[in-house]
């Protein structure tokens, strides 16, 4: 390889390595290459083995066969898959407004001068860096249907005679899913949206109380508009996240009570291992493709950058 | 259009004291321009007119109003602001009419001031861009726009040039004192820079460590400056000051530490004994070949007028000379001094000896 040491572009006389080497593209094909191989590795073939055992009978043990769209159309007449794709919409809904609503107001309290400012924004985090299946096993304690710590205050409090049944009737247990996946979600929200805050300078607000604003008129006409591109960006991400939750709903209901808290990834993963068909649980996954799509769209057309955040020359 | 007064008025940062009692006097319609080094107080003066900032003593008065308490959108005031400020998310005509829209004015009356604001300042055909789409200059006219609009009782602008290249500051000066000599609205303006002070004020207020210094019209400040601080802030290139005493023997003779007896214009004797500071104008040396022979340390060439930096009494004097000079750095002029326009201070206290 002693041509390598020839680094001057002048000397015609270079072998092929080193002029590979000095073109462009080839750099940086090769420098793409790890990347491309790890995302090929982990992210294409899962992905696209996924949709190929959605078209087949696999069951664990037992290669399938080719079956067309039969899990489909099995899937379509399935009550329970119907019901996990309403307890999906409705659980990634209510809690996705509800970790927006809780998440900006939150943030903008820590935007405020608040003594110990960096400390409450700590603490803030804790929820979103405790490892979910560690909340959820907490929640799953004080959601217990005889020793729950909030049914416990209620009863000493007396507004309530016996202990609440959250995760044993359909509706409590929907209800304290979605609290659950709030409580978790609400830092990402409220940090990132923080994070937005701050961009936003100060003299906006001053020149905005000078021409008159109250203080419900700055957000509305200053705050709100400037923070929009960071609201889409962090609501397309809680958004996937709900949607595709999976550990929570594992540890605390797994799916119950009769399917009331089943999400389409939990009902995946209930009929692919433990049910053992493979192909039907990849079917139902690959069901979710759709909507996180349709999110990922909502995103990209809401994140183009609008007019007024594009520089000069016109 | 109102009157503005800052009766002993005080602020301070916790224990940390930044205006130390400030008594300014603002007539209807003038153009007032608060001036000094950066640290002095002045933005935060502006800032408390504006009520951004809580007073921690005194009194404020618009149009003989107390403001103390009022907030921001009560005073009646526009602020132009140093980085502009717009909206980044609205378009110029948006900007502009921002005011009126949170007023609920009807939309005839909002695009009637608009066009009229928008016609003053050269906006018209910028209307429906977004201050990105706007250089320096056009962001700093739609800052004004947005506050010719509101049509308020004072103007108050925070260093509104500092960010604009030199020659379109100069281009915008004149701008803005056209505009105030047009509308005629009350301003208080704030700069470093004492040449836009000199340039635009009807009156000055200059500012040192949260106090006021001198207050008064350019020229009388150039002319009569209280003490040492405003003699050397005020006037480019800086005024002269020569260390030194008097002659015991003869208090019409100052004697500069190096014993270079310099004119005054009459003896002081109860001066005698004193350090004294010697301050002398560039402007009012003048070449003569009978007068001091000093040597030449910087020759600065402008074409119109020659500045010239010689070692004098003691310490490097800035000369400036309408007629052209031929000499080189090393070589020897010599210079006269006219006593009449020489100044004298105390310099323990810094104030300036009667004439």
């Amino acid at each position: 390889m002693t041509s390598i040491t020839n680094t001057d572009p002048a000397v015609p006389e270079r072998s092929l390595w080193s002029r590979l080497i000095g073109h462009r593209d080839v750099l940086g094909f090769l420098f793409m290459l790890p990347a491309a191989v790890f995302l090929l590795c982990f992210l294409t073939y899962p992905l696209g083995l996924g949709v190929w055992l959605g078209f087949t009978d696999t069951k664990i043990g037992r290669d399938g066969i080719f079956i067309g769209l039969e899990n489909y159309q099995f899937l379509l007449s399935d009550q329970v898959f119907w019901l996990s794709v309403f307890n999906t919409v409705l659980y990634t809904t209510v809690a996705s407004i509800l970790k927006f609503a809780l998440g900006l107001w939150l943030a903008l309290l820590l935007n405020q001068h608040l003594p110990f400012k960096s400390f409450f924004r700590a603490i803030v985090l804790l929820p979103w860096v405790v490892p979910t299946v560690l909340s959820a096993l907490a929640f799953w304690w004080i959601y217990d249907s005889q020793f729950s710590i909030v049914s416990w205050s209620l009863m000493k409090m007396g507004v309530i005679g016996s202990p609440i049944n959250f995760l044993g009737d359909p509706n409590t247990a929907r209800a304290s899913v979605i609290a659950a996946n709030v409580w978790r979600g609400i830092p990402f929200v409220a940090i990132s949206l923080l994070a937005g805050l701050q961009t936003i300078p100060a003299s906006l607000q001053e020149a905005a109380s000078l021409d008159g604003a109250s203080s419900w008129q700055r957000f509305r006409y200053v705050t709100l508009p400037m923070l929009t591109p960071i609201i889409a960006v962090v609501m397309t991400f809680s958004v996937l996240f709900t949607f595709t939750d999976f550990q929570l709903i594992y540890v605390l209901t797994k799916g119950g009570p009769v399917n009331a808290t089943h999400l389409m990834a939990t009902l995946s993963f209930q009929r692919a291992i433990p049910g053992g068909q493979l192909g039907e649980g990849a079917a139902i996954a690959v069901a979710m493709i759709p909507f996180l799509l349709a999110a990922i769209m909502f995103s990209f057309f809401g994140l183009q950058r609008r007019k007024w955040q594009q520089g000069g020359g016109d | 259009m109102a009157t503005v007064q800052f009766a002993e008025v005080k602020k301070s940062f916790g224990a940390f004291p930044v205006i130390k009692g400030v008594n300014i006097d603002i007539e209807d319609g003038e153009f007032v321009i608060l001036v000094g080094p950066s640290g002095c107080g002045k933005s935060t003066l502006l800032r408390m007119l504006a009520g951004l900032e809580h007073i921690s003593g005194g009194e404020i008065r618009i149009g003989g109003r107390i403001v103390n308490t009022l907030p921001p959108k009560d005073r009646d005031i526009a602020m132009v602001f140093q980085n502009y400020a717009l909206y980044p998310h609205m378009t110029v005509a948006k900007n502009m009419a921002f005011s009126l829209m949170l007023n609920s004015a009807p939309q005839a009356e909002i695009d009637k001031r608009v066009n009229y604001a928008a016609g003053i300042l050269g906006l018209s055909n910028l209307l429906d861009r977004y201050p990105r789409q706007l250089s320096g200059g056009q962001r700093q006219r739609v800052a004004m726009g947005r506050a010719i609009v509101r049509d308020p009782q004072v103007f108050l602008f925070d260093e509104p040039l500092s960010n604009l290249d030199a020659k379109l500051r100069v281009a915008m000066r004149a701008e803005i004192k056209e505009l105030h000599h047009r509308l005629k609205t009350t301003t208080v303006y704030v700069t470093h820079d004492q040449i836009e002070a000199m340039t635009m004020a009807d009156k000055i207020v200059v500012m040192h460590d949260g106090r006021v210094e001198q207050i008064g019209t350019p020229l009388d400040l150039y002319d009569n400056p209280n003490n040492l601080f405003v003699a050397g802030f005020i006037g480019s290139p800086a005024m002269n000051m020569i260390k030194g005493r008097l002659d015991a023997d003869n208090p019409q003779v100052f004697v500069a530490a190096d014993g270079t007896r310099l004119p005054l214009a009459r003896p002081y004797p109860q001066a005698v004994g004193k350090n004294l500071v010697y301050g002398l104008r560039p402007e009012y040396i003048r070449l003569d070949g009978t007068g001091y022979r000093v040597d030449v340390v910087v020759i600065e060439p402008t074409g119109y007028e020659t500045q010239i930096v010689v070692n004098f009494g003691g310490s490097e004097v800035t000369c400036v000379f309408r007629e052209r000079v031929d000499v080189r750095p090393g070589e020897a002029i010599t210079i006269a001094i006219d006593p009449a326009n020489v100044h004298l201070f105390d310099a323990e206290g810094g104030q300036r000896l009667a004439r």
